[in-house]
């Protein structure tokens, strides 16, 4: 545990930080539980051998938002990063955050933002027609034909395409999703 | 010159205890009744022990205890559910929501990963817990160890003597190794015996369940041939009983090892085969996947189910942690080892069923009978990534959700 609560991203928005004391302990064990040779890192080999996330039809995806940029390694500090996301929101009180520091990891904003990257293959801050096939293909495997699958791709980008550009921007994309509930989607409580 | 006297005097005095109380009975499958109670002194040393740990416990253990449990809230509805879907509902995407959510659960904790370390349990053995290693080393076991090391030498090396004869010594220095262990052993249902000819299959925590079968009768084992000490006792073993030891490379040619093994039940006068089907350790809180290989011979099958009593002793080995010699000296030195083996009726496959299905029905049967859960993971996953079979399955539930009643 030495250098965590320094590392950057750790400390994160205020005194708090991203998740809790108790649940960095945990978190940490899973980490080292999965670091199976004793790295001190985890590699893409150490998730993909997750049962549960290996038949995840999106667990590639997954996977590639602990690896952004082309790394090779994931330290604690990202992986822990990246889980923040999934913190729940009301575990964060508006009030009393200030204003100029960065959104903490768990807004709204930022668990659109990693939805929006399992989308967004090539992070161009657009889903373009071609990145939505690829990634419904992945959800539906070998089951559906070429044409169904094309047919749904356009149909979903166009009625959320709103300056016509044969894309979905990330703004686009949060407003097609104003009305969802994203606080209960994409929330994983760690019970105390 | 005193103290050398004295010692020597101990020491002889000791070493006839040992003899008188260990290896004669044993020879004669008797039981003075001395296990009995020094089970009983254990149960309560072990109780007593745990209220005290538990009043004086650190935070970090506790915190270290209770993550093994189940440390996320799992909403465990099924993919329509997760989906807010009603059947036949179009593709949205905060679809994408589910499956990332799913993901990431299995990344904060996943049922497989958990099943390989060792059950953790609050009460304990005494020692230190968690995955921390052992420091106390009893004198006395060992010692009682390293005799009946010395015995099973002396006596099985010149084996070159009729069956009886080796049957008898072999069962003696079972009984000699499972004494060593402090093992207490229940049999259940012992009519169910696997007989002669017949194909002998269990759940498998140890290389200590080959030990505990063996006490009760004798088995001929298929397995693959191990390098340093194994290997010696492995030859061993081979001049007492019969065996089939494969190359691990010959183990990859499912038909040789069907042949060998169909050769081999064909025999009537050859011992039953003793086959672990999981392919590997599991930590004896579950049953995995059966491999079909076993079920595909024919012949009968005799199940058997192997339960060890956790709190006694941590009986499984996790093989990629801890290599067989330093496994071994655990089990000596842990305090008892306590199981129940449930022989029960044999089966055999019926018709219009194949060996997958075969395997499952004989998988269940054990997992009820032991009282271990079931699991549909492959122990292999231990090793090796998962099959797509399972990720399949997932799409296709999705992908009938989506396009199902044609709605498009």
């Amino acid at each position: 545990m030495r250098g965590v609560r320094r590392a950057p991203g750790i400390a994160g928005a205020g005194s708090r930080g991203p998740v809790s004391q108790a649940s960095l302990l945990r978190l940490y064990h899973r980490f080292r539980a999965l670091d199976r040779n004793k790295k001190g890192y985890l590699s893409r080999m150490d998730l993909q051998q997750i049962g549960a996330l290996a038949v995840n039809p999106l667990g590639e995806r997954i996977i590639d938002s602990f690896f952004p940029d082309g790394n090779l390694r994931l330290d604690f500090p990202g992986f822990v990063r990246v889980l923040a996301h999934f913190r729940p929101i009301d575990d964060e009180d508006p009030g009393i955050r200030d204003p100029k520091e960065p959104e903490p990891l768990n807004s709204r904003m930022n668990k659109l933002r990693f939805a929006f990257q399992l989308y967004d293959l090539d992070r161009d801050g657009k889903i373009s027609r071609h990145e939505m096939l690829q990634v419904l293909r992945l959800m539906v495997g070998v089951q559906v034909t070429e044409e169904q699958l094309e047919s749904i791709a356009d149909r979903t980008v166009q009625e959320a395409d709103e300056d016509g550009d044969g894309a979905v921007s990330f703004l686009e994309f949060t407003k097609s999703l104003e009305k969802m509930d994203i606080e209960q989607k994409m929330s994983i409580r760690i019970l105390k | 010159m005193e103290g050398a006297e004295l010692a020597g005097k101990i020491l002889s005095t000791w070493l006839t205890l040992v003899i008188c109380l260990i290896l004669l009975p044993s020879a004669f499958g008797v039981s003075l009744g001395i296990s009995e109670m020094y089970m009983k002194l254990l149960v309560k040393t072990l109780e007593w022990a745990t209220i005290r740990i538990e009043k004086g416990v650190s935070k970090e253990s506790v915190l270290k205890n209770s993550a093994s449990v189940g440390i996320i809230q799992r909403d465990e509805s099924p993919m329509e559910k997760g989906l807010s879907g009603l059947r036949g509902r179009d593709f949205e995407l905060s679809d994408v929501f589910y499956f990332s959510k799913k993901g990431l659960e299995a990344i904060v904790e996943d049922e497989v990963t958990q099943r390989f370390s060792s059950e953790e349990l609050v009460s304990w053995n005494l020692l230190t817990r968690t995955n921390v290693n052992f420091h106390y080393i009893s004198l006395r076991l060992t010692m009682v160890w390293v005799l009946g090391v010395i015995v099973r030498y002396c006596v099985l090396l010149p084996l070159s003597l009729k069956n009886w004869l080796s049957e008898l010594v072999h069962l003696t220095c079972c009984r000699i190794c499972v004494r060593a262990l402090s093992g207490t052993i229940h049999y259940h249902n012992k009519q169910y015996r696997p007989q002669k000819g017949g194909i002998c299959v269990a759940n498998h925590t140890s290389p200590i369940d080959v030990l505990i079968l063996t006490t009760d009768g004798c088995y001929a084992m298929v397995g693959q041939v191990h390098g340093g000490l194994m290997g010696i006792i492995q030859r061993a073993m081979v001049k007492a009983c019969p065996h089939v030891w494969f190359e691990r490379s010959e183990m990859k040619d499912r038909h040789l090892v069907t042949k060998r093994l169909k050769e081999h039940i064909a025999d009537k006068k050859k011992l039953p085969i003793l086959i672990f089907p999981e392919g590997t350790c599991i930590n004896n809180t579950s049953v995995m996947m059966f491999k079909k290989g076993s079920f595909e011979i024919g012949g009968t099958i005799h199940p058997v189910a192997i339960k060890y009593n956790p709190q006694f002793g941590d009986a499984f080995w996790n093989s990629s942690k801890y290599n067989m010699v330093s496994y071994l000296l655990r089990m000596m030195t842990s305090w008892a080892i306590v199981c129940d083996v449930w022989y029960m009726p044999p089966m055999t496959r019926e018709e219009g069923e194949d060996a997958v299905q075969f395997a499952n029905r004989v998988k269940s049967a054990i997992a009820v009978q032991g009282g271990l859960t079931e699991l549909p993971w492959d122990g292999g996953l231990k090793r090796a990534k998962v099959k797509d079979t399972f990720k399949e399955e997932q799409q296709k539930n999705y992908s009938k959700m989506i396009v199902g009643n044609g709605s498009l």
